[in-house]
């Protein structure tokens, strides 16, 4: 079959975008487009882990957080977490699924060194938690500033183990073994392939990493493995059946997620161009190269040998309390009614009282959230300033956002905090010092930590003059040297206006208030008084 | 090969004598088991004060092939997979004699009568879950797991590169011709 020719531009950072396409375009009528799928792993944030007492911690000492199951000795035996079961519950409800009163585990086979048991207990047949939908936004369209909505169905929720964690030395050809992360808990979400490009993925998982982080169910950090996730990828004509799949892995951020997926994308499309078949493998993503490289082969597919964990009985969430059975311990029952109202206020809620308490824009109150610290921040200045909201928005969104994406930093590490930016905003308020003047001040503030905004005024003199004999006497000798000037603005030119404006503030070297010179200059340009 | 049947017992905590002197009396038609004093034992059994669930007596009967589905026949490829997924060797004719007599074995489930009845995962089915607090009981037992591993560096558990895939069958025979099975 005759290649088909593609014309692709590539999607790059979330933030540093400037065009991208979900759609691949052919030189005939049809279209190859990606179809992304999702698997995440995020890590419940709980002090034990899910079927044992041992403590959850990050950067322990190794093999320093196992307990006897975890080492898989024989003649242990698992005790579920409760607050694994409220966590799977809370992020159930959160996400709208329906859930499970009645939920089983099993048992997957596999071997690995760091799977001591040679099985994960899972939810296979029956999970907490299944039929959710997660709502997520971006920013799109031309500007990048309108707020762009979007589902994905989430199919099933089930609490897992985790298993440890494997360091390959390839010098003495073995492998180091870490049983500390064997047996900590996990929420496995499985998402239906709705999303057609990285762009979308990226905001799905974003969205969800905000939810978990209000939950408190996950803390969602990517780099530290708490929350993994494995795009499923191929490629098809619309209409069409589904390709074939290539699983990706090994992708450490929101930002890798994006690029791994969009890459491979182009490589499907670059095989069928070429005529060939995609091969149903795993790949993981090398950030240094920005491409997926194929893992070892999956030998065929792989045959789990699913059983029915023995060990439990069946899991039984009640829906609310006049459903419990008589006499029954609280500490022994999960009740749906109770976590639904003790849920906390989700990010899309959020965004939405920000539009309602203040007036900003959706677009505004979406990066607001969006932005790790950056609602908080707003919110501070918002306090201490009686300027405007939208004008605030103006300068957290261009001035702040704007210096620390430059610079690559964090809302926490921004050098102006919020008392000191609102210190700024309310002497331009004030006419202390012009609009662009305080732009300056701002930069010279971002760049010497600690002074305020008056200090650097003060330092660089941009305060503005507002003594009206000073701009009085100024606006006069600027008027009575510039006779044909004043000739022309009376015979109804006021553009010539600016240009005495102009006069003045090279005279006040810029500090004049634009407002009042404006004013005496139009008295004094008036017929009659010279 | 003959294939017994396992006479299902009543499920009841306290299995009363008078049901076990009946099975007995089955079976002995059928067998002619021993006679055990039940009433006036001069034995003590443990597990008589436990309400045991194991009878006094055997209560197998014996079942003719012709009840039976037909044998199940486990092709060479499908042992082949079958080690490669549990890391079990049939290798010899013996071992997969032995499996294909264990397949018949619980064939005798075929004869059991279960419409109208749910089937089960366990039999702890009906009990309630336990749920256990989330605070840290455990997990301090470094020192003595890493004393049962014989292999061990700074700590860590020592095992050989990643997955290493099981040779074919082929292969398999002539490195374990030598072995002592």
């Amino acid at each position: 079959c005759k290649a088909p020719l593609i014309n692709w531009v590539s999607a790059g950072d979330l933030i540093r975008i400037n065009f991208s396409l979900c759609v691949f375009h052919l030189s005939s009528s049809e279209k190859l487009v990606g179809v992304v799928g999702l698997e995440i792993h995020a890590q419940i944030s709980s002090n034990s882990k899910l079927f044992s007492g041992s403590p959850v911690c990050f950067s322990a000492p190794p093999n320093s957080q196992v307990s006897f199951f975890d080492a898989s000795l024989p003649g242990t035996l698992p005790v579920l977490n409760r607050r694994c079961v409220e966590a799977a519950v809370m992020t159930g409800l959160a996400l709208n699924c329906t859930i499970n009163k009645k939920s089983l585990f099993d048992r997957k086979h596999y071997f690995y060194a760091d799977l001591p048991a040679g099985y994960q207990i899972t939810q296979q047949r029956r999970p907490v938690a299944v039929d959710g939908v997660l709502t997520y936004s971006f920013l799109g369209g031309k500007k990048r500033s309108q707020v762009v909505r979007k589902h994905v169905q989430i199919k099933q929720i089930q609490l897992e183990q985790d298993s440890g964690k494997s360091l390959h030395d390839d010098v003495h050809s073995q492998t180091l073994i870490d049983l500390n992360r064997a047996g900590v808990g996990l929420m496995e979400l499985v998402m239906e392939p709705d999303m057609s490009c990285g762009e979308e993925a990226a905001a799905a998982v974003r969205e969800l990493q905000l939810i978990l982080q209000a939950l408190g169910t996950c803390q969602g950090n990517m780099s530290e493995g708490q929350l993994r996730v494995d795009a499923n990828v191929s490629v098809h004509r619309p209409g069409e059946p589904l390709g074939v799949r290539t699983e990706v892995k090994n992708i450490n951020s929101i930002r890798y997620l994006a690029r791994a997926i969009d890459y491979e994308i182009q490589r499907q499309i670059g095989v069928m161009q070429r005529g060939g078949t995609v091969h149903n493998e795993t790949r993981a993503y090398d950030s240094k190269s920005g491409e997926t490289i194929p893992m070892r082969d999956k030998e065929g597919l792989q045959d789990y040998r699913f059983m029915p964990e023995p060990n439990l009985p069946p899991l039984i969430v009640f829906e609310d309390n006049a459903t419990l059975p008589p006499g029954v311990d609280s500490s022994q029952v999960v009740v749906v009614q109770k976590i639904k109202e003790g849920l906390p206020e989700l990010p899309s809620v959020k965004r939405e009282h920000l539009v309602q308490a203040y007036g900003i824009l959706p677009e505004h109150s979406f990066t607001l959230v969006n932005e790790e610290g950056l609602m908080e921040y707003f919110e501070e200045v918002m306090k201490a300033t009686r300027k405007e909201p939208r004008k605030v928005i103006g300068w957290v969104m261009n001035e702040l956002l704007g210096q620390l994406k430059q610079q690559d930093m964090s809302v926490s590490q921004s050098p102006i905090s919020p008392a000191a930016l609102a210190e700024l905003l309310e002497l331009q308020e004030t006419g202390r010092v012009s609009s662009s003047g305080a732009k300056q001040v701002f930069q010279v503030m971002w760049g010497s930590s600690g002074k305020t905004a008056e200090q650097v005024i003060q330092e660089q003199d941009l305060g503005l003059v507002s003594d009206a004999t000073q701009l009085h006497n100024i606006c006069q000798k600027v008027v009575d040297s510039h006779p044909t000037e004043v000739h022309a603005i009376r015979n109804g030119n006021a553009k010539v206006l600016n240009k005495l404006m102009g006069l003045v503030q090279r005279e006040l070297r810029g500090k004049a208030d634009p407002v009042l010179v404006m004013e005496i200059l139009k008295q004094k340009t008036r017929g009659g008084g010279c | 090969m003959s294939a017994f049947r396992l006479t299902g017992l009543c499920s009841c905590r306290g299995v009363s004598l008078k049901v076990i002197e009946s099975s007995c009396n089955l079976s002995r038609n059928r067998r002619g088991c021993l006679q055990r004093p039940l009433l006036n034992g001069t034995r003590l059994f443990s597990s008589h004060s436990l309400n045991s669930k194991v009878p006094r007596v055997p209560t197998w009967e014996q079942i003719p092939e012709e009840q039976l589905p037909p044998p199940a026949v486990v092709p060479a490829d499908l042992v082949d997979k079958l080690e490669r997924l549990a890391l079990v060797d049939f290798r010899t004719k013996e071992g997969l004699a032995c499996l294909e007599k264990a397949i018949r074995f619980a064939d005798q489930l075929h004869l059991v009568d279960t419409s109208g009845v749910e089937p089960m995962d366990s039999v702890l089915e009906d009990r309630a879950l336990y749920l256990r607090n989330d605070t840290e009981t455990e997990g301090d037992s470094a020192e003595e797991l890493l004393k049962l591993a014989k292999n061990t560096v700074e700590e860590y558990f020592v095992a050989p590169p990643g997955n290493i895939p099981l040779p074919k069958r082929e292969e398999r025979t002539a490195m374990l011709k030598h072995s002592e099975f």
